[in-house]
Protein backbone atom coordinates (compact mmCIF):
# COMPACT_ATOMS: atom_id res chain seq x y z
CA UNK A 1 0.00 0.00 0.00
CA UNK A 2 1.37 3.38 -1.01
CA UNK A 3 0.52 6.28 1.26
CA UNK A 4 2.34 9.61 1.55
CA UNK A 5 4.40 10.41 4.65
CA UNK A 6 2.59 12.58 7.22
CA UNK A 7 2.07 16.27 6.45
CA UNK A 8 -0.10 19.20 7.47
CA UNK A 9 -2.92 20.15 5.10
CA UNK A 10 -4.39 23.56 4.60
CA UNK A 11 -6.86 24.93 2.09
CA UNK A 12 -6.00 28.26 0.52
CA UNK A 13 -8.76 30.85 0.48
CA UNK A 14 -7.16 33.37 -1.90
CA UNK A 15 -4.08 33.67 -4.09
CA UNK A 16 -2.61 36.23 -1.69
CA UNK A 17 -3.22 34.06 1.36
CA UNK A 18 -1.76 31.00 -0.41
CA UNK A 19 1.41 32.87 -1.37
CA UNK A 20 1.78 34.35 2.14
CA UNK A 21 1.47 30.86 3.61
CA UNK A 22 4.00 29.47 1.16
CA UNK A 23 6.39 32.35 1.95
CA UNK A 24 6.06 31.64 5.66
CA UNK A 25 6.54 27.87 5.38
CA UNK A 26 9.31 28.01 2.76
CA UNK A 27 10.57 24.90 0.99
CA UNK A 28 8.84 22.59 3.50
CA UNK A 29 5.55 23.41 1.79
CA UNK A 30 4.06 22.73 -1.63
CA UNK A 31 0.93 23.79 -3.41
CA UNK A 32 -1.29 20.95 -4.46
CA UNK A 33 -3.33 21.47 -7.63
CA UNK A 34 -4.75 18.32 -9.28
CA UNK A 35 -2.31 16.27 -7.23
CA UNK A 36 -1.83 13.82 -10.10
CA UNK A 37 1.91 14.32 -10.21
CA UNK A 38 2.58 15.36 -6.62
CA UNK A 39 0.64 12.59 -4.82
CA UNK A 40 2.28 9.79 -6.83
CA UNK A 41 5.67 11.32 -5.99
CA UNK A 42 4.74 11.57 -2.33
CA UNK A 43 3.60 7.94 -2.30
CA UNK A 44 7.04 6.97 -3.60
CA UNK A 45 8.79 9.36 -1.17
CA UNK A 46 10.25 11.24 -4.12
CA UNK A 47 8.62 14.29 -2.57
CA UNK A 48 8.17 14.74 1.20
CA UNK A 49 6.58 18.12 1.86
CA UNK A 50 5.65 18.86 5.46
CA UNK A 51 2.76 21.08 4.43
CA UNK A 52 0.35 20.93 1.53
CA UNK A 53 -1.53 24.05 0.53
CA UNK A 54 -4.57 23.02 -1.49
CA UNK A 55 -5.32 25.61 -4.20
CA UNK A 56 -8.40 23.88 -5.65
CA UNK A 57 -10.78 26.41 -4.08
CA UNK A 58 -9.15 29.40 -5.79
CA UNK A 59 -11.93 30.25 -8.25
CA UNK A 60 -9.87 33.17 -9.54
CA UNK A 61 -7.42 30.71 -11.17
CA UNK A 62 -10.01 28.85 -13.27
CA UNK A 63 -10.51 30.63 -16.62
CA UNK A 64 -9.63 30.72 -20.31
CA UNK A 65 -10.29 34.15 -21.81
CA UNK A 66 -9.22 36.58 -24.52
CA UNK A 67 -7.76 39.87 -23.34
CA UNK A 68 -5.34 42.48 -24.69
CA UNK A 69 -4.42 40.49 -27.80
CA UNK A 70 -3.69 37.38 -25.77
CA UNK A 71 -5.38 34.22 -24.67
CA UNK A 72 -5.03 34.08 -20.89
CA UNK A 73 -5.32 30.79 -19.05
CA UNK A 74 -5.69 30.58 -15.28
CA UNK A 75 -3.21 28.16 -13.70
CA UNK A 76 -5.95 25.92 -12.26
CA UNK A 77 -7.57 25.27 -15.65
CA UNK A 78 -7.85 21.51 -15.87
CA UNK A 79 -6.80 19.41 -18.86
CA UNK A 80 -10.45 18.82 -19.59
CA UNK A 81 -11.16 22.58 -19.75
CA UNK A 82 -8.28 23.03 -22.18
CA UNK A 83 -9.56 20.16 -24.31
CA UNK A 84 -13.13 21.48 -24.39
CA UNK A 85 -12.42 25.20 -24.85
CA UNK A 86 -13.63 26.41 -28.25
CA UNK A 87 -11.82 29.71 -27.78
CA UNK A 88 -8.52 27.92 -27.32
CA UNK A 89 -9.22 25.57 -30.21
CA UNK A 90 -10.01 28.44 -32.59
CA UNK A 91 -6.74 30.17 -31.87
CA UNK A 92 -4.43 27.28 -31.04
CA UNK A 93 -5.64 23.86 -32.22
CA UNK A 94 -2.33 22.45 -30.89
CA UNK A 95 -3.94 22.41 -27.43
CA UNK A 96 -6.75 20.10 -28.47
CA UNK A 97 -4.34 17.86 -30.40
CA UNK A 98 -2.19 17.52 -27.28
CA UNK A 99 -4.97 17.30 -24.72
CA UNK A 100 -6.72 14.45 -26.52
CA UNK A 101 -3.63 12.38 -25.79
CA UNK A 102 -2.58 13.63 -22.35
CA UNK A 103 -3.25 10.90 -19.81
CA UNK A 104 -6.88 9.66 -19.90
CA UNK A 105 -10.26 11.38 -19.47
CA UNK A 106 -10.43 10.69 -15.72
CA UNK A 107 -6.93 12.04 -15.03
CA UNK A 108 -7.79 15.01 -17.25
CA UNK A 109 -10.67 15.85 -14.90
CA UNK A 110 -8.08 16.71 -12.22
CA UNK A 111 -4.68 17.60 -13.71
CA UNK A 112 -4.09 21.32 -14.34
CA UNK A 113 -1.98 23.38 -16.73
CA UNK A 114 -0.26 25.05 -13.75
CA UNK A 115 0.64 21.71 -12.21
CA UNK A 116 1.86 20.37 -15.53
CA UNK A 117 4.16 23.31 -16.25
CA UNK A 118 5.44 23.45 -12.65
CA UNK A 119 6.09 19.72 -12.56
CA UNK A 120 8.28 20.14 -15.68
CA UNK A 121 8.45 16.40 -16.24
CA UNK A 122 10.62 15.70 -19.32
CA UNK A 123 7.75 13.71 -20.86
CA UNK A 124 5.15 16.35 -20.02
CA UNK A 125 3.36 17.74 -23.10
CA UNK A 126 2.11 21.24 -22.28
CA UNK A 127 5.57 22.78 -21.81
CA UNK A 128 6.37 22.10 -25.48
CA UNK A 129 2.89 23.32 -26.50
CA UNK A 130 3.31 26.61 -24.61
CA UNK A 131 6.92 27.07 -25.71
CA UNK A 132 6.18 26.72 -29.43
CA UNK A 133 3.32 29.23 -29.10
CA UNK A 134 5.60 31.83 -27.51
CA UNK A 135 3.65 31.79 -24.23
CA UNK A 136 4.62 33.77 -21.15
CA UNK A 137 3.97 32.83 -17.53
CA UNK A 138 2.80 35.13 -14.77
CA UNK A 139 4.56 34.32 -11.48
CA UNK A 140 3.23 36.02 -8.35
CA UNK A 141 4.93 36.65 -5.02
CA UNK A 142 4.16 38.75 -1.97
CA UNK A 143 5.95 41.70 -3.51
CA UNK A 144 4.36 41.64 -6.93
CA UNK A 145 4.43 39.69 -10.15
CA UNK A 146 6.84 38.96 -12.97
CA UNK A 147 6.18 37.72 -16.46
CA UNK A 148 8.72 35.31 -17.93
CA UNK A 149 8.90 33.56 -21.28
CA UNK A 150 8.90 29.76 -21.50
CA UNK A 151 12.66 29.62 -21.97
CA UNK A 152 13.18 31.31 -18.64
CA UNK A 153 10.28 29.42 -17.01
CA UNK A 154 11.25 25.88 -17.96
CA UNK A 155 14.68 25.48 -16.35
CA UNK A 156 15.03 21.76 -16.82
CA UNK A 157 13.56 18.47 -15.76
CA UNK A 158 11.51 19.02 -12.58
CA UNK A 159 12.80 22.58 -12.28
CA UNK A 160 11.17 25.91 -13.13
CA UNK A 161 11.65 29.61 -12.48
CA UNK A 162 8.93 29.51 -9.79
CA UNK A 163 10.60 30.14 -6.41
CA UNK A 164 9.65 28.83 -2.97
CA UNK A 165 7.56 31.90 -2.16
CA UNK A 166 5.93 32.18 -5.57
CA UNK A 167 2.92 30.88 -7.49
CA UNK A 168 2.30 30.44 -11.20
CA UNK A 169 -1.04 32.15 -11.73
CA UNK A 170 -1.53 32.63 -15.46
CA UNK A 171 -0.30 31.55 -18.89
CA UNK A 172 -0.53 34.14 -21.68
CA UNK A 173 -0.33 33.42 -25.38
CA UNK A 174 -0.23 36.16 -28.01
CA UNK A 175 -2.88 35.73 -30.73
CA UNK A 176 -2.20 36.34 -34.41
CA UNK A 177 -4.43 35.77 -37.43
CA UNK A 178 -1.69 34.26 -39.60
CA UNK A 179 -0.74 31.40 -37.28
CA UNK A 180 -1.19 27.63 -37.33
CA UNK A 181 -0.22 24.95 -34.83
CA UNK A 182 -0.36 21.18 -34.36
CA UNK A 183 0.79 18.42 -32.01
CA UNK A 184 1.70 14.82 -32.79
CA UNK A 185 2.36 12.12 -30.23
CA UNK A 186 3.05 8.41 -30.23
CA UNK A 187 2.14 6.48 -27.09
CA UNK A 188 2.29 2.77 -26.26
CA UNK A 189 -1.33 2.54 -25.22
CA UNK A 190 -4.27 4.84 -24.46
CA UNK A 191 -3.57 7.11 -21.51
CA UNK A 192 0.17 6.59 -21.38
CA UNK A 193 2.93 9.17 -21.42
CA UNK A 194 4.55 9.90 -24.78
CA UNK A 195 7.14 7.69 -26.41
CA UNK A 196 7.89 10.93 -28.29
CA UNK A 197 5.80 14.04 -29.00
CA UNK A 198 6.40 16.94 -31.36
CA UNK A 199 4.58 20.27 -31.45
CA UNK A 200 4.86 22.94 -34.11
CA UNK A 201 3.64 26.52 -34.43
CA UNK A 202 4.09 28.64 -37.54
CA UNK A 203 3.20 32.15 -38.63
CA UNK A 204 2.80 32.62 -42.39
CA UNK A 205 2.79 35.28 -45.07
CA UNK A 206 1.39 33.52 -48.13
CA UNK A 207 3.62 30.48 -48.60
CA UNK A 208 6.43 31.92 -46.51
CA UNK A 209 6.95 30.89 -42.91
CA UNK A 210 7.76 34.21 -41.27
CA UNK A 211 8.42 32.48 -37.96
CA UNK A 212 8.09 28.90 -36.73
CA UNK A 213 8.95 26.87 -33.66
CA UNK A 214 9.16 23.18 -32.89
CA UNK A 215 9.26 21.57 -29.43
CA UNK A 216 9.64 17.92 -28.42
CA UNK A 217 8.71 15.94 -25.31
CA UNK A 218 10.12 12.72 -23.80
CA UNK A 219 13.47 12.94 -25.62
CA UNK A 220 15.76 14.44 -22.97
CA UNK A 221 16.36 17.84 -21.43
CA UNK A 222 15.69 21.23 -22.96
CA UNK A 223 13.78 20.22 -26.04
CA UNK A 224 10.63 22.27 -25.42
CA UNK A 225 11.81 24.69 -28.10
CA UNK A 226 14.56 23.91 -30.55
CA UNK A 227 16.40 27.10 -31.52
CA UNK A 228 18.10 25.51 -34.51
CA UNK A 229 14.79 24.51 -36.05
CA UNK A 230 13.34 28.00 -35.47
CA UNK A 231 16.36 29.48 -37.29
CA UNK A 232 15.98 27.01 -40.15
CA UNK A 233 12.27 27.79 -40.63
CA UNK A 234 12.39 31.59 -40.47
CA UNK A 235 11.76 33.18 -43.85
CA UNK A 236 11.58 29.89 -45.78
CA UNK A 237 8.91 28.80 -48.22
CA UNK A 238 6.84 25.96 -46.80
CA UNK A 239 7.62 22.65 -48.55
CA UNK A 240 7.99 18.93 -47.92
CA UNK A 241 11.78 19.29 -48.18
CA UNK A 242 11.73 21.93 -45.47
CA UNK A 243 9.66 19.71 -43.15
CA UNK A 244 12.12 16.88 -43.68
CA UNK A 245 15.11 19.12 -43.01
CA UNK A 246 13.42 20.41 -39.84
CA UNK A 247 12.59 16.84 -38.80
CA UNK A 248 16.18 15.69 -39.29
CA UNK A 249 17.46 18.66 -37.33
CA UNK A 250 14.96 18.01 -34.52
CA UNK A 251 16.02 14.36 -34.35
CA UNK A 252 19.67 15.41 -34.12
CA UNK A 253 18.97 18.10 -31.48
CA UNK A 254 17.54 15.84 -28.79
CA UNK A 255 18.96 13.17 -26.50
CA UNK A 256 16.49 10.29 -26.18
CA UNK A 257 17.39 7.24 -24.13
CA UNK A 258 16.60 3.61 -24.67
CA UNK A 259 14.02 2.42 -22.16
CA UNK A 260 10.91 0.27 -22.05
CA UNK A 261 9.12 2.71 -24.35
CA UNK A 262 11.62 2.21 -27.18
CA UNK A 263 15.21 2.38 -28.35
CA UNK A 264 17.13 5.58 -28.85
CA UNK A 265 17.11 5.02 -32.61
CA UNK A 266 13.35 4.48 -32.70
CA UNK A 267 12.78 7.64 -30.69
CA UNK A 268 15.00 9.68 -33.02
CA UNK A 269 13.03 8.30 -35.94
CA UNK A 270 9.81 9.39 -34.22
CA UNK A 271 11.23 12.86 -33.48
CA UNK A 272 11.96 13.20 -37.19
CA UNK A 273 8.66 11.86 -38.49
CA UNK A 274 6.42 13.55 -35.89
CA UNK A 275 8.12 16.89 -36.52
CA UNK A 276 7.44 16.53 -40.24
CA UNK A 277 3.80 15.77 -39.53
CA UNK A 278 3.24 18.52 -36.95
CA UNK A 279 4.84 21.12 -39.23
CA UNK A 280 2.86 19.97 -42.26
CA UNK A 281 -0.36 20.21 -40.29
CA UNK A 282 0.50 23.55 -38.66
CA UNK A 283 1.17 25.07 -42.10
CA UNK A 284 -2.06 23.65 -43.53
CA UNK A 285 -3.97 25.15 -40.64
CA UNK A 286 -2.26 28.53 -41.01
CA UNK A 287 -3.35 28.49 -44.64
CA UNK A 288 -6.91 27.61 -43.69
CA UNK A 289 -6.72 24.22 -45.40
CA UNK A 290 -7.41 22.10 -42.34
CA UNK A 291 -9.46 22.75 -39.24
CA UNK B 1 -8.07 16.55 10.78
CA UNK B 2 -11.83 16.65 10.36
CA UNK B 3 -13.24 15.88 6.93
CA UNK B 4 -16.90 16.30 6.04
CA UNK B 5 -18.49 15.16 2.83
CA UNK B 6 -21.68 13.81 1.37
CA UNK B 7 -21.32 10.22 0.28
CA UNK B 8 -24.27 8.90 -1.70
CA UNK B 9 -26.42 11.63 -0.19
CA UNK B 10 -25.42 10.96 3.41
CA UNK B 11 -23.34 13.36 5.44
CA UNK B 12 -20.14 11.77 6.67
CA UNK B 13 -17.76 13.35 9.16
CA UNK B 14 -14.56 11.69 10.36
CA UNK B 15 -11.30 12.61 12.00
CA UNK B 16 -8.49 11.31 9.78
CA UNK B 17 -4.81 11.84 9.10
CA UNK B 18 -4.26 14.45 6.40
CA UNK B 19 -2.43 11.89 4.32
CA UNK B 20 -5.44 9.57 4.07
CA UNK B 21 -6.27 8.85 0.46
CA UNK B 22 -9.91 9.09 -0.56
CA UNK B 23 -10.04 5.42 -1.60
CA UNK B 24 -8.95 4.26 1.88
CA UNK B 25 -11.24 6.74 3.56
CA UNK B 26 -14.23 5.38 1.66
CA UNK B 27 -13.30 1.73 2.16
CA UNK B 28 -11.79 1.69 5.65
CA UNK B 29 -13.27 4.65 7.51
CA UNK B 30 -16.74 4.72 5.96
CA UNK B 31 -16.86 0.99 5.24
CA UNK B 32 -18.08 1.18 1.65
CA UNK B 33 -15.98 -1.52 0.04
CA UNK B 34 -17.69 -1.39 -3.35
CA UNK B 35 -15.00 1.07 -4.41
CA UNK B 36 -12.04 -1.09 -5.38
CA UNK B 37 -8.39 -0.40 -4.94
CA UNK B 38 -6.03 -1.81 -7.55
CA UNK B 39 -2.87 -0.39 -9.10
CA UNK B 40 -2.50 2.46 -6.60
CA UNK B 41 -0.83 4.47 -9.40
CA UNK B 42 -3.78 6.19 -11.16
CA UNK B 43 -3.62 3.79 -14.09
CA UNK B 44 -6.33 1.13 -13.66
CA UNK B 45 -9.38 3.21 -12.73
CA UNK B 46 -11.08 0.68 -10.50
CA UNK B 47 -11.00 3.26 -7.68
CA UNK B 48 -13.01 5.82 -9.68
CA UNK B 49 -15.71 7.65 -7.73
CA UNK B 50 -17.69 10.71 -8.74
CA UNK B 51 -16.77 13.99 -7.06
CA UNK B 52 -19.52 16.52 -7.77
CA UNK B 53 -20.57 14.27 -10.63
CA UNK B 54 -17.14 13.95 -12.28
CA UNK B 55 -15.15 10.69 -12.35
CA UNK B 56 -11.93 10.96 -10.36
CA UNK B 57 -9.31 8.37 -9.36
CA UNK B 58 -9.67 8.17 -5.59
CA UNK B 59 -6.23 6.57 -5.09
CA UNK B 60 -4.74 9.86 -6.26
CA UNK B 61 -6.99 12.22 -4.28
CA UNK B 62 -6.74 13.04 -0.59
CA UNK B 63 -9.83 12.61 1.54
CA UNK B 64 -9.05 16.14 2.70
CA UNK B 65 -9.35 17.42 -0.89
CA UNK B 66 -12.79 15.83 -1.19
CA UNK B 67 -14.01 17.45 2.02
CA UNK B 68 -17.01 19.66 1.38
CA UNK B 69 -17.91 17.87 -1.84
CA UNK B 70 -20.52 15.36 -3.01
CA UNK B 71 -19.18 11.87 -3.58
CA UNK B 72 -20.97 9.07 -5.41
CA UNK B 73 -19.65 5.53 -5.04
CA UNK B 74 -20.94 2.42 -6.76
CA UNK B 75 -23.24 1.81 -3.77
CA UNK B 76 -25.01 5.07 -4.66
CA UNK B 77 -26.14 3.81 -8.06
CA UNK B 78 -28.90 1.66 -6.62
CA UNK B 79 -31.67 3.46 -4.75
CA UNK B 80 -34.40 1.66 -2.77
CA UNK B 81 -33.66 -1.64 -4.48
CA UNK B 82 -33.96 -0.10 -7.94
CA UNK B 83 -30.84 -0.61 -9.99
CA UNK B 84 -29.40 2.11 -12.18
CA UNK B 85 -29.80 1.32 -15.91
CA UNK B 86 -26.00 1.05 -16.03
CA UNK B 87 -26.13 -1.77 -13.48
CA UNK B 88 -28.97 -3.42 -15.40
CA UNK B 89 -26.98 -3.06 -18.59
CA UNK B 90 -23.94 -4.78 -17.07
CA UNK B 91 -26.21 -7.67 -16.07
CA UNK B 92 -28.02 -7.88 -19.40
CA UNK B 93 -24.90 -7.68 -21.57
CA UNK B 94 -22.37 -9.55 -19.42
CA UNK B 95 -20.39 -6.37 -18.71
CA UNK B 96 -18.40 -8.09 -15.99
CA UNK B 97 -16.65 -11.34 -15.30
CA UNK B 98 -14.48 -11.11 -12.17
CA UNK B 99 -16.02 -7.73 -11.31
CA UNK B 100 -12.83 -6.05 -10.21
CA UNK B 101 -12.97 -3.15 -12.68
CA UNK B 102 -16.75 -2.89 -12.51
CA UNK B 103 -17.35 -0.15 -9.90
CA UNK B 104 -15.10 2.30 -11.73
CA UNK B 105 -16.50 1.34 -15.12
CA UNK B 106 -20.09 1.83 -13.98
CA UNK B 107 -19.45 5.22 -12.40
CA UNK B 108 -17.63 6.53 -15.45
CA UNK B 109 -20.52 5.23 -17.56
CA UNK B 110 -23.06 7.00 -15.34
CA UNK B 111 -21.17 10.31 -15.57
CA UNK B 112 -20.86 9.93 -19.34
CA UNK B 113 -24.58 9.25 -19.79
CA UNK B 114 -25.48 12.19 -17.55
CA UNK B 115 -23.55 14.50 -19.89
CA UNK B 116 -24.35 12.70 -23.12
CA UNK B 117 -27.42 10.42 -23.06
CA UNK B 118 -26.68 9.08 -26.54
CA UNK B 119 -22.95 8.47 -26.88
CA UNK B 120 -21.47 6.75 -29.94
CA UNK B 121 -19.35 3.64 -29.47
CA UNK B 122 -16.25 5.75 -30.05
CA UNK B 123 -17.26 8.20 -27.32
CA UNK B 124 -17.93 5.33 -24.90
CA UNK B 125 -14.55 3.75 -25.61
CA UNK B 126 -12.81 7.10 -25.09
CA UNK B 127 -14.64 7.68 -21.79
CA UNK B 128 -13.48 4.36 -20.30
CA UNK B 129 -9.99 4.53 -21.82
CA UNK B 130 -8.47 5.38 -18.43
CA UNK B 131 -9.73 2.13 -16.96
CA UNK B 132 -8.41 -1.37 -17.37
CA UNK B 133 -10.44 -4.57 -17.62
CA UNK B 134 -8.50 -7.81 -17.69
CA UNK B 135 -11.49 -10.06 -18.36
CA UNK B 136 -14.07 -8.87 -20.83
CA UNK B 137 -12.07 -7.44 -23.71
CA UNK B 138 -14.21 -4.30 -23.28
CA UNK B 139 -16.79 -5.16 -25.96
CA UNK B 140 -19.39 -6.30 -23.47
CA UNK B 141 -18.73 -3.24 -21.31
CA UNK B 142 -19.37 -1.01 -24.31
CA UNK B 143 -22.57 -2.95 -25.06
CA UNK B 144 -23.68 -2.67 -21.43
CA UNK B 145 -23.31 1.09 -21.55
CA UNK B 146 -25.19 1.22 -24.85
CA UNK B 147 -27.94 -0.85 -23.23
CA UNK B 148 -28.13 1.67 -20.40
CA UNK B 149 -28.31 4.55 -22.89
CA UNK B 150 -31.28 2.89 -24.57
CA UNK B 151 -33.13 1.92 -21.40
CA UNK B 152 -34.59 4.06 -18.71
CA UNK B 153 -33.59 6.97 -16.58
CA UNK B 154 -31.15 6.83 -13.70
CA UNK B 155 -32.36 6.70 -10.14
CA UNK B 156 -29.01 7.28 -8.49
CA UNK B 157 -28.15 9.91 -5.95
CA UNK B 158 -26.99 13.18 -7.43
CA UNK B 159 -29.20 13.05 -10.49
C1 LIG C 1 -1.77 8.06 -15.30
C2 LIG C 1 -1.23 9.41 -15.66
C3 LIG C 1 -0.87 9.67 -16.98
C4 LIG C 1 -0.38 10.93 -17.34
N1 LIG C 1 -0.03 11.16 -18.65
C5 LIG C 1 0.42 12.38 -19.02
C6 LIG C 1 0.76 12.67 -20.37
O1 LIG C 1 0.63 11.83 -21.26
N2 LIG C 1 1.22 13.91 -20.67
C7 LIG C 1 1.35 14.88 -19.72
O2 LIG C 1 1.76 15.99 -20.05
N3 LIG C 1 1.03 14.65 -18.43
C8 LIG C 1 0.57 13.43 -18.07
N4 LIG C 1 0.25 13.19 -16.75
C9 LIG C 1 0.46 14.23 -15.76
C10 LIG C 1 -0.80 15.04 -15.55
O3 LIG C 1 -0.92 15.91 -16.63
C11 LIG C 1 -0.68 15.79 -14.24
O4 LIG C 1 -1.96 16.11 -13.85
C12 LIG C 1 0.17 17.06 -14.31
O5 LIG C 1 1.48 16.79 -14.65
C13 LIG C 1 0.26 17.76 -12.99
O6 LIG C 1 -0.85 18.55 -12.81
P1 LIG C 1 -1.53 18.60 -11.37
O7 LIG C 1 -2.49 19.71 -11.42
O8 LIG C 1 -2.03 17.26 -11.03
O9 LIG C 1 -0.29 19.04 -10.45
P2 LIG C 1 0.11 18.63 -8.96
O10 LIG C 1 0.45 17.21 -8.90
O11 LIG C 1 -0.91 19.15 -8.01
O12 LIG C 1 1.41 19.53 -8.80
C14 LIG C 1 2.61 19.26 -9.51
C15 LIG C 1 3.71 20.21 -9.00
O13 LIG C 1 3.43 21.56 -9.38
C16 LIG C 1 3.33 22.40 -8.24
N5 LIG C 1 2.27 23.35 -8.56
C17 LIG C 1 1.01 23.04 -8.99
N6 LIG C 1 0.34 24.18 -9.29
C18 LIG C 1 1.18 25.22 -9.03
C19 LIG C 1 1.06 26.65 -9.17
N7 LIG C 1 -0.06 27.23 -9.63
N8 LIG C 1 2.13 27.43 -8.82
C20 LIG C 1 3.27 26.84 -8.35
N9 LIG C 1 3.43 25.50 -8.21
C21 LIG C 1 2.40 24.70 -8.56
C22 LIG C 1 3.05 21.48 -7.09
O14 LIG C 1 3.50 22.03 -5.87
C23 LIG C 1 3.84 20.24 -7.48
O15 LIG C 1 5.17 20.40 -7.14
C24 LIG C 1 -0.23 11.94 -16.36
C25 LIG C 1 -0.60 11.70 -15.03
C26 LIG C 1 -1.09 10.45 -14.68
C27 LIG C 1 -1.48 10.22 -13.26
S1 LIG D 1 -6.26 2.03 -7.85
FE1 LIG D 1 -6.66 4.06 -8.49
S2 LIG D 1 -6.32 3.97 -10.61
FE2 LIG D 1 -5.78 1.94 -9.97
S1 LIG E 1 -14.38 -7.90 -15.17
FE1 LIG E 1 -12.49 -8.64 -14.42
S2 LIG E 1 -11.24 -6.89 -14.66
FE2 LIG E 1 -13.04 -6.27 -15.66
Amino acid sequence: MQVPAPFEYERATSVEQAIALRAKLGDEARFIAGGHSLLPMMKLRLANPEHLIDINDLEELFYIKEEAGEIRIGAMSRHRDLLDSELLYQHFPIFRDAEKLIADPVVRNRGTIGGSLCQADPAEDLSAVCATLGATCVIKSETGERVVDMKEFHVGPYETAVGDAEMLTEIRIPTASNGGSAYEKVERRAGDWAVVSSGASVWMDGDTITAGRVGLAAVGDNTTQLDGVAELLAGKTASEELYTQAGELAAASCSPQTDNRGTEAYKRHLAMELTRRSLRRAVARAQGQEA
Amino acid sequence: MQVNMNINGEAVSEDVEARTLLVHFIRDDVGLTGTHWGCDTSNCGTCVVLIDGEPVKSCTTLAAMASGHDITTVEGLEVDNVLDPVQEGFMQCHGLQCGFCTPGMMLTARALLNNNPNPSEEVIREAISGQICRCTGYSTIVRSIQWAAEHGTPVSVGN
